[in-house]
């Protein structure tokens, strides 16, 4: 299993030669997160950033949102290009 | 000169866009935070008729926002108010009015006679009910959502083959309980003001064919740092299969959100249970109407009902109720963690269902 790793967060920052992506976070997912903005490593798939999310913030997998790679909506466990931009798209419904 | 003057003059809009507005017919569902920035520049922009559609009434918290009201309409029906506005500005357009909630049993008959739906609703039962209906009527949807300083629109199944809608992007609905609405959320008034304004955009290039429209796009804007973030998706034939095939099939689809059905009554259930050990709870806010004149009522706001719970341990059953029913669904969940094994429902659809039931007896009773 690949371990995932907030980059910047502590005083650890981690050289690695595992693939960065970027994750863009939106609505209350971004709340969750903390940030609208984080980077993630080690990730190649949508299964694998998934799992990722989850285990670091547990209070998403009660959450829909869908998921797009580099302004790509995606559906499925596709697979995910070193140094994309990832996003995390909540539906909204205030009006 | 006309009043379109400026329009006509615009290079590539011109004389021949503006015929196309007027000949338009538009139905805007929801006169709220979003429905009031649309109405107005639809109007404006001179689109020949206008319907616009919601049953609700209005109350002194929307006026941060909806601002074809003020003071003096607290308790009005919110269409004939904007509909007397827009009618004083402007004699050259149609202004219809339709003082309902758009529901399985109306949206096909209503949505029928227009050419371009605008859904600037607030609830997910309602955003998947539109949508669906305007996949089976062949409609184009502008499509526009808020949630605190952030907005979302798109437009849908716009004549061009391939055409999205919203199930392509979020197959089926979240859980009820899991979405707040601007009603419990916070929300700056000019929230939905920029995010209306860029619907009624998107409405005049979907009617004009000027510009790009956000076709098979999603467009997000954040209002605290301006940055916008557009997707593009395509459609899905998997998820089509979620859409009722017919309009039979539409109408009797339950659009009530789906863990709803576990702890939610409806208001003929909820009344007829009423006896002395259970009790009926308003948890709205004191200044939220109008109020349900029964004795049987606790008035107890959501922001005191935890702190607060202990008055209804003496109940042996409690029915909560808010507005359209979703913060009640909510607050259910919360109040049986302080309060186990209590038997607590909430009422589907809120005080907007209680009305809506009693009009129908109006009309239909005796």
């Amino acid at each position: 299993m690949t371990i995932a790793t907030l980059s910047g967060f502590g005083n650890r920052k981690m050289e690695t030669k595992e693939q960065k992506i970027s994750v863009r976070a939106f609505g209350m997912i971004a709340e969750k997160i903390g940030s609208g903005q984080i980077q993630l490593t080690g990730i190649s798939t949508v299964e694998e950033l998934r799992d990722s999310l989850f285990e670091k913030f547990p209070d998403l997998k009660n959450m829909k949102f869908s998921i797009a790679i580099n302004k790509q909506l995606v559906s499925g466990n596709a697979p995910i290009p070193a140094d994309s931009e990832i996003a995390l798209l909540p539906p909204f419904s205030g009006g | 000169m006309d009043r379109f003057e400026r329009q006509h003059i615009l290079s590539g809009f011109g004389i021949e866009s503006q015929q196309k507005l007027q000949n338009a017919n538009v139905l805007v569902i929801g006169a709220g935070g979003l429905g009031c920035p649309i109405l107005l520049y639809l109007a404006a922009a001179g689109v020949g008729k206008i319907g616009i559609m919601d049953g609700d009434v209005i109350s002194l918290s929307n006026l941060n926002r909806q601002v074809l009201f003020g003071e003096n309409d607290l308790g009005k029906a919110k269409v004939s108010v904007a509909a007397d506005y827009l009618r004083k500005k402007y004699s050259d357009i149609g202004i219809e009015e339709i003082p309902e909630f758009i529901t399985n049993a109306n949206a096909l008959e209503i949505m029928s006679d227009y050419d371009l739906i605008i859904d600037g609703t607030d609830n997910f039962s309602t955003r998947y009910l539109v949508n669906d209906a305007c996949v089976l009527l062949k409609k184009p949807l502008v499509f526009g959502a808020i949630y605190e300083h952030e907005g979302q629109i798109l437009v849908f199944n716009s004549a061009k083959e391939g055409g999205t809608n919203y199930r392509d992007l979020y197959p089926n609905p979240p859980a009820a309980t899991e979405i707040p609405n601007c009603n419990e959320t916070g929300v700056l008034g000019v929230l939905p003001g920029i995010i209306g304004v860029m619907m009624a955009t998107e409405a005049i290039k979907v009617l004009t064919g000027y510009a790009e429209s956000l076709e098979n796009k999603i467009l997000f804007f954040n209002s605290l740092n301006y940055q916008t973030y557009t997707i593009d998706f395509n459609s899905n034939s998997e998820f089509k299969k979620l859409i009722p095939g017919s309009f039979e099939a539409f109408r009797a689809k339950d659009y009530s959100l789906s863990c709803e059905t576990i702890q939610s009554v409806d208001w003929d259930f909820a009344l007829s249970q009423m006896n002395s050990d259970r009790i009926l709870v308003d948890i709205r806010e004191a200044s939220e109407m109008p109020k349900l004149e029964r004795e049987e009522v606790l008035y107890l706001p959501m922001s005191k009902l935890l702190k607060e719970s202990k008055s209804l341990l003496a109940a042996g059953e409690v029915f909560l109720f808010c507005q359209s029913g979703i913060r009640s669904l909510k607050a259910v969940t919360e109040l049986q963690k302080v309060l186990p094994g209590k038997s607590i429902y909430s009422i589907k659809g809120g005080i907007a269902a209680f009305l809506s039931k009693q009009e129908e007896s109006n009309t239909y009773g005796n």
